[in-house]
Order: C-alpha cells, then sequence, then structure tokens
C-alpha cells in the first residue's frame, strides 16, 4: 500500500487517465485486476472482449459448440476445466475446439445434490460447464455466486440462471458443406444475441475455425 | 570332507512342479492327462498322461497322437513362481532356512530342524506333512550335500517318499548314477566318449587330472559327483508381509460400520508399508462374506494410498452401483456379511519417489483433494475423466474413467488407427449416450427407407425429433441432407455387428442432426448444436 497516487508520473495518467485510474483503484480496493481475467478463442475476443471474468457466471443458451469453445481458451492455457450434468458432452467435439482432455473432468451425474457439488467442483477447477438446476432459488444462487467469487472460478451454465454476468443466447445456426443429398458440414456460424451487463447487442460468430496449435497467440490482457 | 562334521542337507522335491502350478492355477483340469508345454515340447506331463506313453522332451504333435485327449497350456515360470510362494511359507513354518533352487526343488539346511524334531528322519516327514496338508506331492532326501540330497530325492518313489543317507554315504551312493545326472551336458558327453559312464567311475580319476583336462568347471563336477558339493545352503529372507488381514466376528452388513472398523487397520497398513520405506499405488481389495463369496477388486491411485484412500476403496467397492444403468444381476453391494477384508498391495513404490515437497504439490494436489472428496460424496465413478478410444460408432469413441483410475493403454493405439467411415470434422457437440428414437419421412410422410443394395427411396423430407408420437408428432422440414454413408462392422460377431446407415441432416429449424437408419428405425446419434 506504498504506492500512493501522488508518486505516480504524472504523464502516465495524462496519456490515459480514465483507465488507469480504474485499474490503479481497483489494486488499491485489492479488486482483482484485468489480466486475472480467463482468456477467450479469437472467435469470441468480438463477443466477450475482456475475456471471462473470474468469479462470474454466464449463461450459455443453445450452443453445446459455443460452451466449448468458452472451455477452450482457458483450458489452452492450461486450467482444469469440469463439465457436470451433462452426459451427452461429445469429448471429440470438445478437443477439437482446443479443450485439454487431461486437464478436463466429468462429473455426469451429480444427483440431487447440484448446488453441493456444482460448490465442490467449482472449489478446485478455475471453470465448471454445468447444466442448468431444475431450480434455483435466488438466495441459493447469491451463495453460489459469493463462493465463486472468493474462488475466483468461472460458471458457465448451459441454460437460465438468474444471476448471470453475461447471457449468449444462440438465435441461430448457419450451415455450410451440406446439399441436397451430397456434401457434409464443414463449418457453423452461430448467430449470438448477447447481453452483457445490461447492453444488449447481437454477433455472428464463426466457430468452425480449427484452432492453431499455438496456444501462446490468445493471451488476452496481459 | 573325510572324517570330519559335514554339513547335512535335505532336499524337497516337487514332482512335475510346472504341471502341479498350472492345475493350482485353474489352468489346466485335474484328474485328466495333461501337459506343459515350453518351445513345442512337453516340459512336464501328469501321471495320466505318462501312463499314454507321453514323456518329457517329446513334441507337442507327437504327444497328442500318443494321447489324444492330452489338455496342453503353455509353460510360465512366473506362475511357477507365484504358486510356490505358499508352498514355501509352509516349509519355512516347520523348517527355518530354506533355499529355493528352483520353483518346485528347494534346499533346507537339516541341522536345527533334525535337533527339534529329534531326527533327520522326523524333520523329512515334518516337511512331507507340510506338502500334504496343501495337497501336492512332495519328495524328500537327506544327504552330505545340495547335489546327493537332491539325487536322494529324486530316486524316491511315490510310496517311499524319504530318503536319508547316512553321513559319509553320500559318495557311494552317487557312484552307480549316470554322468548326466550332474546337468552339464557338455561335459556328460565327452566323459561318456572316453568310457567314463557313470560318476563312480568319474570320481575316480585323480583331481590334478580333472583339473588339467576339463579346468574349474570339470573340479565343481568332480566334487559334486563324490559328494562334496561345495555348494552351501543360503536361506532366503522371508518376504516381509505387507497385507492386512481384518476379521469382523459377527460379520457387519452396513457399509458405515465396516468403514468405521476399518479406520485403524488401514492406518497400520499404510504405516506398516511406511515403516519398508514403501508407499502403495496400487491396491487390491478383498472381501469375504459368511456365505463364502469372495470377491477381489484391483484399485489404481494417481499417487499412492493414504489410510482415507483405502477405506474410501472399501466403501465404494462395499456400495451398490446404482449408476450402472446395467445394474441388475452385476448390482454390487452388500448381500450378506462381511466377515472379513484383505488389503493387499499390489503395486509398491519406493516412498523416496513420493514425497512430499516442502510447500505441497501446488495446484494439482489440490485438485486430486477436491475431486477424490466428491468421490466420496457421489461415488468412484461419478467423477470421470475422459479419453478418445477408437471405434465407428460415436459413443464408443468416448472413453470415460473414473478419476484415480489408470486410462487403459489401449486408448490412444485405438484412437489413431484409422477407422474408415468415421465421421469427418467438425464433431458433433452432442453425443448421445444411447441414440435417440427419432423419425424421418419423405414426402408422402412415410419412413424414409433403403434397398438391399443401399440405394435411398426416397429423399427425406420431414424430421421428428420425437418419435414417440408417431407420424402425427410434430414436424420440421429438412432443409438439407447427405446420406446414406454406410456402416458395416463385425459382421462375424453376432453380439457386436452393427449394420446402418448415418444421415447428416439440417432441419428447418437450423439444427444439424447425425441420424442412423438400423433396418427400418431411425435413431439421432449426435446433434450439432
Amino acid at each position: 500500500m506504498s504506492e500512493a497516487l501522488p508518486d505516480l508520473p504524472p504523464g502516465s495518467l495524462r496519456s490515459s487517465p480514465g483507465e488507469d485510474l480504474q485499474a490503479k483503484i481497483h489494486l488499491l480496493q485489492g479488486r482483482r485486476a484485468r489480466e486475472h481475467s480467463l482468456p477467450v478463442l479469437p472467435a469470441l475476443k468480438a463477443v466477450l472482449p475482456g475475456g471471462l471474468r473470474p468469479g462470474a457466471v454466464y449463461s450459455l443458451q443453445g450452443s453445446m459448440s459455443l460452451a466449448m469453445a468458452l472451455l477452450a481458451g482457458p483450458s489452452l492455457q492450461g486450467a482444469w476445466c469440469g463439465v457436470m450434468g451433462l452426459p451427452d458432452f461429445g469429448i471429440e467435439a470438445a478437443a477439437g475446439f482446443g479443450v485439454a482432455l487431461d486437464r478436463l473432468v466429468l462429473v455426469p451425474d451429480p444427483g440431487e445434490r447440484w448446488m453441493q457439488v456444482l460448490a465442490a467442483m467449482a472449489d478446485v477447477l478455475p471453470v465448471v460447464l454445468a447444466c442448468a438446476p431444475s431450480r434455483a432459488a435466488p438466495a441459493e444462487a447469491a451463495r453460489l455466486g459469493a463462493r465463486l467469487r472468493e474462488r475466483g472460478s468461472v460458471l458457465l451454465v448451459a441454460g437460465h440462471w438468474p444471476q448471470s454476468e453475461a447471457v449468449l443466447r444462440v438465435s441461430g445456426h448457419e450451415w455450410e458443406g451440406l446439399g441436397q443429398g451430397y456434401g457434409h458440414l464443414a463449418r457453423q456460424e452461430l448467430r449470438l444475441e448477447v447481453a452483457l451487463r445490461g447492453a444488449s447487442r447481437t454477433a455472428v460468430v464463426d466457430l468452425a475455425g480449427r484452432v492453431p496449435e499455438d496456444s501462446s497467440a490468445y493471451r488476452i490482457g496481459a | 570332507m573325510s572324517g570330519g562334521a559335514v554339513s547335512r542337507v535335505m532336499a524337497a522335491w516337487f514332482p512335475d512342479w510346472p504341471l502341479v502350478a498350472a492345475r493350482l492355477a485353474d489352468e489346466l483340469p485335474a484328474d485328466v492327462p495333461a501337459a506343459v508345454i515350453s518351445q513345442g515340447r512337453v516340459a512336464a506331463c501328469s501321471a495320466e498322461a505318462r501312463a499314454e506313453g507321453v514323456v518329457r522332451g517329446l513334441r507337442l504333435r507327437e504327444a497328442q497322437t500318443r494321447c489324444t485327449s492330452l489338455a496342453v497350456c503353455p509353460a510360465d515360470p512366473l506362475r511357477d513362481a507365484r504358486e510356490f510362494e505358499p508352498v514355501l511359507a509352509s516349509l519355512e513354518e516347520r523348517s527355518p532356512g530354506v533355499e529355493v533352487l528352483r520353483p518346485g526343488l528347494c534346499a533346507v539346511r537339516v541341522r536345527g530342524a533334525a535337533r527339534y524334531y529329534g531326527s533327520e528322519e522326523s524333520a523329512g516327514g515334518a516337511v512331507l506333512d507340510a506338502a500334504d496338508s496343501l495337497g501336492v506331492e512332495a519328495r524328500v532326501g537327506v544327504a552330505d550335500s545340495v547335489f546327493a540330497a537332491v539325487q536322494a530325492a529324486r530316486s524316491t518313489t511315490e510310496s517311499v517318499a524319504l530318503l536319508v543317507l547316512p553321513p559319509h554315504t553320500s559318495r557311494d551312493f552317487l557312484a552307480p548314477f549316470p554322468v548326466e545326472a550332474l546337468e552339464q551336458p557338455k561335459l556328460a558327453s565327452l566323459l561318456k566318449r572316453l568310457g567314463i559312464h557313470t560318476l563312480g567311475d568319474f570320481t575316480q580319476l585323480p583331481l590334478s587330472d580333472v583339473r588339467a583336462r576339463f579346468g574349474a568347471a570339470g573340479v565343481l563336477a568332480h566334487a559334486m559327483a563324490g559328494g562334496e558339493d561345495p555348494k552351501v545352503v543360503v536361506p532366503r529372507v522371508p518376504p516381509r508381509k505387507l497385507d492386512r488381514q481384518v476379521d469382523f466376528e459377527p460379520g457387519l452388513d452396513r457399509i458405515d460400520q465396516i468403514a468405521f472398523q476399518l479406520r485403524a487397520p488401514a492406518g497400520e497398513f499404510v504405516a506398516a508399508l511406511q515403516d519398508a520405506g514403501l508407499v502403495c499405488t496400487e491396491l487390491k481389495v478383498a472381501l469375504l462374506d459368511d456365505s463364502g463369496i469372495r470377491s477381489e477388486r484391483l484399485w489404481g491411485h494417481p499417487r499412492h494410498f493414504t489410510a482415507n484412500d483405502v477405506v474410501d476403496r472399501v466403501r465404494w467397492q462395499l456400495q451398490p452401483r446404482s449408476a450402472d444403468p446395467s445394474g441388475g444381476l452385476n448390482a454390487g453391494g452388500i448381500t450378506s456379511a462381511i466377515v472379513r477384508v484383505e488389503l493387499i498391495p499390489g503395486r509398491v513404490d519406493s516412498i523416496t519417489g513420493h514425497g512430499q515437497a516442502l510447500f505441497g504439490e501446488g495446484a494439482e494436489e489440490k485438485i486430486h483433494h477436491g475431486l477424490s472428496r466428491l468421490q466420496s460424496m457421489l461415488g468412484q465413478e461419478a467423477v470421470l475423466v475422459p479419453a478418445v478410444s477408437g471405434g465407428r460408432v460415436l459413443s464408443e469413441r468416448r472413453l470415460l474413467t473414473p478419476w484415480g483410475d489408470p486410462v487403459p493403454r489401449e486408448a490412444a493405439v485405438q484412437a489413431a488407427r484409422p477407422w474408415p467411415g468415421s465421421i469427418p470434422d467438425p464433431q458433433p457437440a452432442t453425443v448421445f449416450t444411447s441414440p435417440v428414437p427419432v423419425l424421418l419421412l419423405d414426402a408422402a410422410g412415410e419412413p424414409v427407407r433403403i434397398d438391399e443394395r443401399g440405394t435411398l427411396l426416397s429423399p427425406p423430407h420431414w424430421f421428428c425429433p420425437e418419435a414417440a408420437g408417431g407420424s402425427a408428432a410434430p414436424r420440421r422440414a429438412v432443409a438439407e441432407w447427405t446420406g446414406p454413408w454406410p456402416l458395416r462392422q463385425r459382421w462375424w460377431d453376432e453380439g457386436r455387428r452393427r449394420h446402418a446407415e448415418r444421415f447428416q441432416i439440417v432441419d428447418g429449424d437450423g439444427d444439424a442432426w447425425l441420424l442412423l437408419l438400423t433396418g427400418d428405425r431411425w435413431w439421432a446419434e449426435a446433434r450439432y448444436d
């Protein structure tokens, strides 16, 4: 805390005063700085420019591929990922997006204790993808949110979640490569409706582009 | 060695040990002609086979001509040694200081045993008793040297299984034996060509001449033939007993009771291993219930077993496998009270490779702890690690291993194989664990079919994601489609053969599907979403 504001060279404040000051305030308040956010694939950079914020819940509706693509970013950087309550999770597709299977843990059937299992997973895994619970009471959701923020884990919910940082809803798929009796599915384009902190917009994302081997190219916010 | 004190040796020989071991391991049936085959020749055969004319060293084909009902199994030195271990333990109980010459033949220093049992005959009798209690045949010889004792044991018969040569008579006993008994084929052949046919003739040669003509090996053989074997019995150190057995009297039929009772023994089990400088990385848990049924299971561990892990494994083994959809017969669980739990270290490793770092092992350790906790909450099969395996059907290609168990090595090998007919990239994101029944209809509302040559009879027009409603179910138009892609495998295997056609379709709602047609029924294998 010895770093006091007046010690800053005056030039740095002037260059981009708002941003620098914001970062400094965050630092002094002990908040997690931007560089701690988890990276996303380049295809999704336009949708989530800041990456995945630790402690936040993202609600994904209508696409498993989108969930896999979101897992792939942190996984490529060496993070462990968990998938809960999705027995039909296609691991080959996940591997195709760049999810490292040796750092992936599946709990296909959490049974009745959705909350407890999810909390136990989020305690140790930085990114968890989970099916939506049959019923999430706002109080329970808030408790889980607090726990996630404390651990700095990201939760991706496949379905509706009451208190999410962002809602990514797929409003349509566009497929290429298939004709009337010939060809094969080759490319997928998703039309996304993104509600990020209140602001809503649409985006078109091409998920079919294979992931390059070099993962260092995606370092975000560093 | 004339006149002086001789070290008396007892040899215990278990005839046809490879065969006995194979029978003990249930690899050969009892009471039928049987033989153990090594390099295409008979290495050991049973008395029934011998009666039919099968002898050691016979070619397999020849042996089978002589005895057409001959049951055979390949020789396995490991099996011989493994099955010999309980026999050895029983021998060591009667008389310590046993040296294993090879599985099925061992030498014992007889002095202590003779003093304890009163005479060498009684000591030999005690060894025969030990073998008898295990149900194996044994022959015992006592002599002045290891070689003479072995020859004495071999020259006994089934009815008189014990031969004790009085001190200083071994040389005379060995004299009529042929030179082949030395088990040095080159020397034996040379001696025979020199006109020396028996060990007695060989011992007549002066030692200096033997050294000059045959060298050090000849001198050794000369001493052996004279009953003055320089070899001394080097008793083995009995291996430390690391397994642990817990008996419950009366039997327990509640998992939590058993787990509680096991807490202390499991701690002692791990501590005993640690005292020996070992950690257990693979654990075998054997459960015996009061109806006499024994169930065994081998458990792996990514690191090494602690006391809590051991208790967890026992608990999982006792738990009914409710998660297993095929349950029913293999439901597991406790059907009758458990009377005994055995903890057997399947694989141990030096503790030096498993030390804990001063500040812990970082993230991985935390993850392991968290997931183990989850496993003790939900059961072992609930936390899984995925791997891509080989196969044509997508759900076969997904291999899920419980956290902590090693991923089977074949998986990577299988996955690397070409698998013609596999789905081109991108792979579907949702792969149904079991195919979902659907309907694919043509323009007239009839299910799409193919003829026996694999040609499509009518193009698909409508798609119903839920087949339950029949042709009245909500329909979606088929926007784009491709197929049929034939999927044929294992036509020779009744249980696993597959004769299906694959289709990819995009329906009117923009969803893409991978469909399977088997016979005249449609299934959704996977969804691209």
